[in-house]
């Protein structure tokens, strides 16, 4: 137990100290890969802890993205209240859909997850003349401040991603070492024994569903707020298909998995790209060389050959 | 001394298809008491007990848990009156550390402190000698210490009906004689409902043997009693290939 404190601690000063050596295009990449992680946490918690697989989760980060983007931009909002309704947007979004989903199961689960996801994505189109959809919208420069602090300043937005991060890293790790992570992680491995034990397993997935998509839509409201723009193609599939990518890469069902999963996945790409248009060539012999010879993730390698007691 | 009963059915019965695995059973369970329930294979006493504890739903009849009506009731209320069922065919968390599994059984009762939940749970794997093994994956133990581990959850649970589905199959002798200790132990506190192919377990355990036959009740009675039966001896005799 002291010793996941120490190594999430750890993780965190990491990056403080990295704010102040990164060269600047790394700097940047790192706030984005911040935010971006934070959403696979998100993701992590139904997927890698409950063992509910979710194919439309950018639903949730697009309910964040707008619930967030359109209070600033109808109704004058500043960015810290319309964050809050960035939160609110996904928290209901994430309950509807938990109730309507979780009479499903299996792929029938996976499958209605990306028909809600489609249809929030059709929704936002829909709305263009508000939305406007496709090319999206930006959230102004002259908005972008919270409590005097100018967020698009790049160490301002570090700091402010690293906040985001740090706190749902070290929320994410109590969650999963509390008595409801545990209910959380046996579902994910014998949900018919766990109902066995008197749990409510119905109850304990939807509150997994709320968590997940809440998470997910505090990560999309930051990332309007903090890059300044708020587009349609994050409610699209591939926004859906990331954060399982991400999370299968790091780890299913480790807390620091998300992150370096992302991390990775983020500069494989970067890489990729400077020597081929075909990056994504590049992602899918990545994924099956995951499936062939790491099932668990790099984190979930370390846990199995070197650390069991990662969390 | 009128028994208060705890469990009771009337007329419970499950049909599969065209096949009545359990039918018309009335059956009652005082508090306090070890009951055996005995029968040839597939006779339906897996079954039976799993209508009791919710894991699968009634064709037909009513239970009663402490005198309410508990037949409609999902399975993890069911449990959580007080009801704890251990698996035939064992399903722990394989996974999950031996510890996890039996936290797990306790941590939803169970009310105070996080280090009160650790010696709880020690304290349940204790009891089936279980604890030297507590950080061990579950799915790496030897069969029968799964069994005892199934046990275990069972106990940790602290149940008011504790039903037990073969839990000596695949046991030593030495962990047989060591369960039989622990179920007299258990029954000072617990109502055990014990489903057990292991004819000297029974007769040394049991304070009332039910005998099941193609889903009916045949006979029941003490063991001295059910020793003596004659439908018994021909269900056994005439059903069994032993
Ligand atoms: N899910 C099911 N679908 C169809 N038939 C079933 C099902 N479960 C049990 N049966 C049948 O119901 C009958 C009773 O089975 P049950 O498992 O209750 O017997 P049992 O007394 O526990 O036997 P054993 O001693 O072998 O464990 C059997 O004929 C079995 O094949
Ligand atoms: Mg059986």
């Amino acid at each position: 137990m002291r010793k996941s404190i120490a190594l999430h601690l750890g993780l965190i000063a990491l990056l403080i100290v990295l704010q102040f050596v990164l060269p600047a295009y790394h700097h940047g990449n790192m706030a984005r890969i911040m935010v971006m992680a934070t959403y696979a946490m998100g993701y992590n918690i139904m997927f890698g802890y409950t063992g509910l697989l979710s194919l439309g989760h950018a639903m949730f980060f697009a309910a964040g993205l707008y619930g967030m983007g359109l209070s600033v931009q109808f109704l004058g909002m500043g960015v810290g209240p319309a964050f809050g309704m960035g939160l609110f947007a996904s928290l209901t979004l994430s309950l509807v859909v938990g109730l309507l989903a979780l009479r499903t199961l299996g792929v029938a689960f996976m499958i209605v997850t990306l028909m809600f996801s489609q249809t929030i994505f059709l929704v936002i189109l829909y709305f263009n003349p508000y939305t406007r959809g496709d090319e999206g919208f930006v959230i102004q420069q002259s908005v972008r401040h919270i409590f005097g602090l100018d967020l698009s300043d790049p160490t301002i937005r570090y700091f402010a991603a690293l906040v985001l991060f740090s706190t749902v890293l070290i929320g994410t790790l109590k969650l999963v070492q509390s008595n409801i992570g545990r209910v959380f992680i046996a579902i994910r491995e014998n949900e018919p024994r766990a109902k066995m034990l008197g749990y409510d397993t119905w109850r304990h997935k939807l509150l997994s569903v709320v968590l997940s998509g809440t998470v997910s839509g505090a990560a999309g409201a930051s990332y309007g707020i903090l890059f300044g723009y708020v587009g349609a193609s994050f409610a699209q599939v591939p926004y859906s298909i990331f954060p399982l990518l991400w999370v299968l890469l790091g780890g299913a069902g480790t807390v620091i998995g998300p992150f370096i999963g992302t991390l990775f996945m983020f500069y494989l790409i970067d890489l990729s790209s400077t020597v081929t248009d075909a990056y994504m060539l590049v992602v899918g012999v990545v994924l099956v060389l995951l499936t062939m010879f790491a099932r668990n993730g790099l984190i979930g390698i370390v846990r199995e050959r070197w650390a069991k007691w990662l969390p | 001394m009128a028994a208060v009963t705890l469990l009771s059915t009337r007329a419970v019965s499950k049909t599969y298809g065209g096949l009545k695995a359990v039918q018309n059973v009335d059956f009652i369970l005082p508090k306090g008491e070890i009951r055996a329930l005995i029968g040839p294979n597939g006779a339906g006493k897996t079954t039976f007990v799993s209508m009791l504890c919710g894991r699968i739903p009634v064709t037909s009849g009513v239970i009663e848990f402490e005198g309410t009506d508990v037949t409609a009731l999902p399975d993890h209320k069911r449990i959580s009156l007080g009801i704890a069922y251990t698996f035939q065919i064992t399903s722990i968390f394989a996974n999950l550390t031996v510890y996890e599994n039996v936290a797990l059984a306790v941590q939803r009762h169970h009310v105070g402190s996080d280090k009160n939940l650790k010696i709880q749970t020690k304290i349940a794997l204790a009891r089936v000698g279980l604890h030297p093994f507590s950080d061990q994956t579950a799915g790496d133990l030897a069969y029968g210490h799964q069994r005892l581990l199934e046990i275990a959850m069972g106990l940790g649970q602290t149940p008011k009906l504790l039903i037990l589905d073969e839990p000596t199959q695949g046991l030593s002798d030495g962990e047989i004689d060591a369960f039989k200790t622990l179920i007299r132990d258990v029954a000072q506190t617990t109502t055990v409902l014990l489903i057990e192919h292991n004819i000297d377990v029974v007769m040394s355990l049991a304070d009332q043997i039910t005998v099941l036959n193609f889903g009916e009740i045949i006979a029941e009675g003490t063991p001295a009693q059910i020793h003596a039966n004659a439908a018994v001896q021909t269900a056994y005799l005439g059903g069994d290939d032993a």
